[in-house]
């Protein structure tokens, strides 16, 4: 972690960038927050690089790179994906921004800590990324010690990484350490749900998304969503609004959205990290996902800066709307 | 609020008869915003007409719904009306109770509810709609004909002769195209050079119209009475202003071993070369890859003796830039590579030629003067076997042929016997066909002459082989269907009757223009039917084979149609344009890029621009339609997922109420 | 995979959404002949033309297909679709011209990927199957349009009514 500190004030001294975009020390030990800095005080003090520093700093790339002057930015692999992205929808600006592509060993799941009865994390150890030993050391506010595995606290999405090479950076930091899981397949749930009867199926959404509190944290930190106003506060357009009134918006609310991300989410899995009612919001997007993959071959946003997405191209020989349905398996 | 007036038409009894129309114009008047709701016999009737006009004053209305047939049918008629009397042409809405409603419901009981609805759904509309203006864009007086063969001059003449301005642009170094290759013409025998060169001469010295030979168009951007266009013009390495023609050079031209393109390749040419002795322009190209001089820089013998001093190798490939208004596209055809039939012994024997082939062999300006002889030996044939449908009319599996009928091969097989005869008298003819198809003016009784004249023997069926025997002669091993028998015939020269297809360069220049084009890359019509000149890119038409199969007064017919249409655009002063097009909101739209994505006309662009947005001010990357190129299809609408983007006389709100409207 | 373990019955779920607006008196009210209601989507060029030549032929079909015109199939905003449901729509039907005729000459390839996604999205979240149709209709095809809407009209009366997807405070 000091390195990338003493990274970023070179970069800061030598007049590179004119500020850092980073994650900063949260209030506990396991919610760091994305921030802006812009001096070599700041970043002494408040930098921070660690197992809970999961969030996708791509997206915060999109107002910061219409400041004057460039950023400077630590991008995981992942994030990656999604700045190529925003370059393709003309979102950020590349001449803008310093790409530190900074390693990963996956990232941690606070619920999980939580399932565990260790939520309340006083001092933690073993989360950072040069730390050899994977073995987490936990002690809680309440005085209980424990030992844990990395990997029983990690992120979900982290098992099914798309891979640790960052796809645009201006420099590379710290190594990154394998995290997928032997065999997995991140269409794994989705396939499940499409096996479902189709009533089991609504009764599993439905359950789901009557959680959902319309708190439009997925909607604002999907680097995907980065309209300048969302469809849903559209005063021209008679969509169902903000408020969560129904069934029907609140439904309709997570399927627009994964509709209007589709061909461009880098399935990054940032909604579902974000959702505070534990909405597992990545199973529709992955849904848009791997049918799309299956009817027009592989495709994966953010790989560059220039393929079209799905949704955006065609083929005269495309399969019929109705393929859609005889590939689901229900 | 809108104030609203509806409109009820009986059609007769054609609407009356399911629909109560009263208990329609009834319950309109219960909608909001209707103030005046009235049923009549014919509303697109004179009188009809007048009551919507003595309406429109009596009750102030700034907006109409009638309750009648399809839009497709009237509602031109309608929004003139409205026009008239000063109500904007677009706050009319057509509820279609005919072809929708009473025409599909059996009674009463069925067709007045759902006419109700139909009135509502219409009247919600409306409510929304916001008058539209048409725009205006200026029109460049100049026309640009793509391909100089017969259609692309007759197109150039009859747009010149209206007094416009005309460019030809033609990739070969003449113009004259396939006609200039053919003997005589079908049905009437007239020598197919003595009735084109003329036109050619007239295209040459017309004061309106200027050639671009051996160039290319290489660029096309904007749109309807305003493309510009980068034209390629390669160098010939003669200077066209001081060459006289007189062909010393090509007499003295050493490299004289290549296949001569014009003649098919039966005969060779030199690499400083004019095609023919009607060339337009009668101007020597070199042909670089072939030139001693541009291969090795020796040689410069054409230099020297060039008379006039023309010759020169250093002029360089030129690129024009010019101003349009509207573009026809005329490149025409070729035949299809008949190597794929080895069967048929082309590429295995010289004496199986193609029809092409046959036609240069026929002619006088050809490599054998005129003289029908075998290609191999070069003695007279006596007897010939011409074989039709080859690659025409394949079935959709067979990759080597086209589906479709190439439309002009019976005639001139027809012709192509009958001139055989009168050349070699005694000659015999064979003709293998699957039909033979002559729907023409005098085309079957030439067809007949062929058969009871000049005994041409026509064997329907098809040909499976054909070999080469040592004694120089060529089985031809076929079907007889009629006589329901294996035929074999033992022949001196074989012809086939290849199909043609558009010439490849239509591909790349289709992608220039954003043309549509089908399977087999003719291009497509705006409407089969209704617009069968006219591109789907608007201000861009076509002419000749380029669309489908035809002969030549088909072709000469199209053209004319093309010009009449070219000018029809170039007569306007302005365009009016078509006031329903996409419009995105500026304080929506986030510059992504996903609209111009899937736009089919290159209609969407993006500038910086400044905007304030809540007081802040700030330069966005902001989209930008431009309604002389949109044609409101409104895929941008659906791509864009703020909904910045909307679509004007079918704005998402419109749709929305009229789902809503539909659903209750 | 915990996630996707926990189910409640589906009936459950309508129920308590339904009871939650309409109450327990009201709910059961709604039996009686299902006439379903059905939004047709033509586009101008082919289907809506077809549509008037199915008038032309009077080849009939139910009365409660209502046809809304839009200039392309491809202008047909899943959101349109998501609308008519809400406004308890147990039917929606677009059609276009055939894949390569269209009138703008691509719009309807773009509709064929789109509607494929949203098709399949709402058959993944339980919707019923089908009830979102897409088909091509040319100008001519008049039989063929009367044939596919009755066809549609008679899927969507075995479907049943759409309880799953309409927005209940819109019932009437």
């Amino acid at each position: 972690m000091q390195e990338l500190i003493d990274r970023a004030k070179e970069l800061l001294k030598d007049g590179t960038v004119v500020r850092v975009l980073g994650w900063k020390k949260g209030d506990l030990p396991y919610n760091p927050e994305p921030h802006i800095f812009t001096s070599a005080e700041e970043l002494d003090k408040d930098f921070i690089y660690n197992g809970f520093c999961g969030a996708n700093l791509s997206k915060y790339m999109i107002a910061a790179t219409r400041l004057e002057g460039k950023t400077l930015v630590f991008l995981k692999p992942c994030d990656t994906f999604s700045f190529n992205q925003l370059i393709k929808e003309h979102q950020v600006k590349r001449e803008n921004a310093y790409i530190i592509g900074v390693g990963c060993k996956g990232k941690l799941d606070h619920r999980k800590f939580e399932r565990l009865g260790l939520g309340d994390i006083a001092e933690i150890s073993g989360i950072e990324l040069t730390d050899e030993c994977d073995r987490i050391h936990v002690k809680t506010v309440y005085g209980e010690e424990k030992d844990l595995d990395y990997r029983d606290v990690m992120l979900e999405r982290c098992f099914f990484c798309k891979t640790k090479e960052h796809q645009i950076f201006d420099e590379k930091m710290l190594d990154s350490k394998d995290t997928v899981a032997e065999g997995a397949d991140r269409f794994e749930e989705v396939k499940k749900i499409e096996a479902m009867a189709p009533a089991e199926r609504y009764a599993f959404f439905r359950s789901e998304l009557s959680k959902c509190i319309r708190c439009n944290a997925c909607r604002n930190v999907c680097p995907a969503c980065n309209c300048r106003h969302c469809v849903f506060d559209n005063t021209k357009y008679d969509t169902p609004q903000k408020a969560n009134a129904s069934s029907f918006e609140e439904n309709m609310f997570h399927v627009i959205r994964a509709f209007h991300v589709a061909g461009r989410c880098t399935d990054c899995g940032e909604c579902s990290r974000v959702c505070p009612q534990n909405i597992p919001l990545h199973l529709f997007n992955r849904k848009f996902i791997l049918d799309a993959d299956d009817l027009y071959g592989e495709f994966q946003a953010g790989s560059d800066t220039t393929t079209p997405g799905p949704l955006t191209a065609f083929t005269f020989g495309d399969a019929e709307p109705a393929a859609g349905l005889e590939r689901s398996r229900g | 609020m809108q104030r609203i007036g509806v409109f009820v038409c009986h059609c007769g009894t054609n609407i009356a008869a399911t629909v109560d129309v009263s208990k329609v114009a009834e319950a309109a008047k219960h909608e909001p915003g209707v103030v005046y709701a009235v049923d009549y016999t014919f509303m697109c009737s004179e009188a009809g007409q007048n009551l919507i006009a003595q309406a429109i004053k009596d009750y102030g209305l700034t907006a109409i719904v009638v309750c009648s047939c399809s839009p497709r049918m009237h509602e031109a008629t309608f929004r003139k009306v409205a026009e008239e009397n000063g109500v904007n042409p677009y706050m009319v809405e057509i509820a279609n109770i005919r072809e929708q409603c009473s025409w599909v419901h059996k009674n009463m009981d069925e067709g007045t509810p759902k006419a109700i609805t139909l009135m509502k759904t219409a009247v919600a509309k409306v409510n929304l709609d916001a008058p539209l203006q048409e725009g205006e864009a200026p029109v460049t007086k100049r026309a640009l004909v793509i391909g100089g063969g017969i259609a692309g001059i007759q197109t150039a003449l009859d747009i010149a002769d209206c007094g416009y301005k005309v460019d030809i642009v033609e990739k070969e170094q003449t113009i004259g195209g396939r006609m200039a290759q053919l003997d005589k013409t079908f049905p009437t025998l007239d020598c197919s050079s003595c009735i084109l060169t003329p036109r050619m001469t007239e295209v040459a010295q017309h004061p309106n119209i200027r050639l671009f030979t051996y160039s290319e168009v290489q660029e096309v951007s904007g749109f309807v009475g305003n493309f510009d266009v980068k034209i390629l013009k390669k160098s010939r390495s003669v200077r066209e202003k001081d060459c006289t023609g007189c062909g010393v050079c090509m007499t003295k031209c050493p490299s004289k071993k290549i296949p001569n393109e014009f003649n098919r390749g039966l005969n060779f040419r030199t690499a400083i070369n004019i095609p023919f002795a009607q060339a337009i322009p009668n101007v020597p190209v070199i042909d670089k890859e072939h030139c001693i001089h541009f291969k090795t820089g020796k040689c410069g013998i054409c230099a020297k003796v060039c008379p006039s001093h023309a010759v020169d190798y250093e002029i360089q490939d030129e690129v024009i830039e010019e101003k349009y208004g509207a573009i026809v596209v005329a490149t025409g055809f070729d035949q299809i590579d008949l190597h794929k039939f080895g069967e048929l012994g082309y590429g295995v024997s010289k004496d199986v030629i193609s029809s092409l082939e046959y036609e240069r062999i026929m002619s006088a300006t050809g490599p054998t003067g005129g003289h029908i002889v075998r290609p191999s030996d070069g003695k007279e044939p006596k007897d010939i076997v011409f074989i039709q449908c080859v690659g025409s009319r394949c079935e959709p599996d067979d990759r080597r042929g086209k589906t479709y009928c190439s439309k002009i091969c019976c005639m001139y097989t027809a012709k192509q016997s009958i001139m055989t005869c009168d050349h070699i008298p005694g000659a015999k003819c064979h003709v293998f066909y699957i039909d033979v198809r002559t729907p023409g003016k005098m085309f079957d009784e030439f067809y007949r002459r062929a058969v009871e004249q000049y005994g041409v023997d026509y064997i329907k069926g098809n040909v499976g082989k054909v070999t080469p025997l040592p004694n120089g002669k060529l089985r031809v091993h076929g079907v007889d269907l009629l006589d329901q028998k294996e035929v074999e015939l033992d022949t001196d020269m074989v012809v086939l009757a290849g199909a043609i297809e558009p010439n490849p360069s239509i591909r790349p220049l289709a992608t220039k223009l954003t043309l549509s084009i089908d399977n087999n890359n003719f291009l497509n019509e705006a409407h089969a039917k209704l617009h069968p000149v006219e591109a789907a890119t608007a201000g861009v038409f076509m002419a000749g084979t380029v669309q489908g199969p035809k002969d030549i007064p088909e072709t000469v017919a199209q053209a004319g149609a093309a010009a009449v249409k070219a000018v029809a655009l170039l007569a306007k002063d302005k365009l009016k344009t078509n006031p329903c097009v996409a419009q995105p909101d500026e304080l929506y739209c986030n510059g992504c890029s996903v609209c111009a994505n899937v736009c089919p006309y290159g209609a969407i662009t993006y500038i910086e621009k400044e905007v304030r947005d809540h007081g802040v001010r700030e330069t966005r990357r902001l989209a930008q339609v431009n309604p002389s190129l949109c044609k409101g299809c409104g895929a941008c609408t659906v791509a864009c997922p703020s909904g910045a983007m909307n679509l004007k006389g079918f704005t998402n709100r419109q749709i929305m109420a009229e789902v809503d409207s539909v659903c209750q | 995979m915990s996630v996707i373990e926990r189910t409640a019955s589906p009936e459950a779920m309508l129920e308590k959404d339904t009871l939650a607006y309409l109450g327990p008196a009201e709910a059961k009210k709604s039996e009686g002949e299902f006439v379903p209601k059905i939004v047709a989507f033509c586009c101008n060029w082919c289907s809506y033309a077809g549509a008037d030549s199915a008038g032309n032929a009077r080849a009939s079909y139910p009365t409660n297909i209502k046809i809304i015109r839009v200039p392309c199939s491809g202008r047909v905003n899943p959101l349109f679709i998501l609308r008519a449901f809400e406004k308890g729509a147990d039917g929606v039907i677009i059609c276009g011209c055939h894949p390569g005729d269209c009138h703008y000459t691509t719009g309807n390839y773009y509709t064929r990927r789109r509607m494929a996604l949203l098709i399949s999205m709402l058959d993944y979240i339980g919707v019923d199957k089908g009830r979102v149709e897409v088909d091509w209709v040319s100008a001519s095809e008049g039989a063929r349009f009367a044939e596919i809407m009755n066809k549609f009209a008679d899927k969507i009366r075995t479907l049943g009514r759409n309880v799953r997807l309409e927005d209940i405070r819109c019932r009437n």
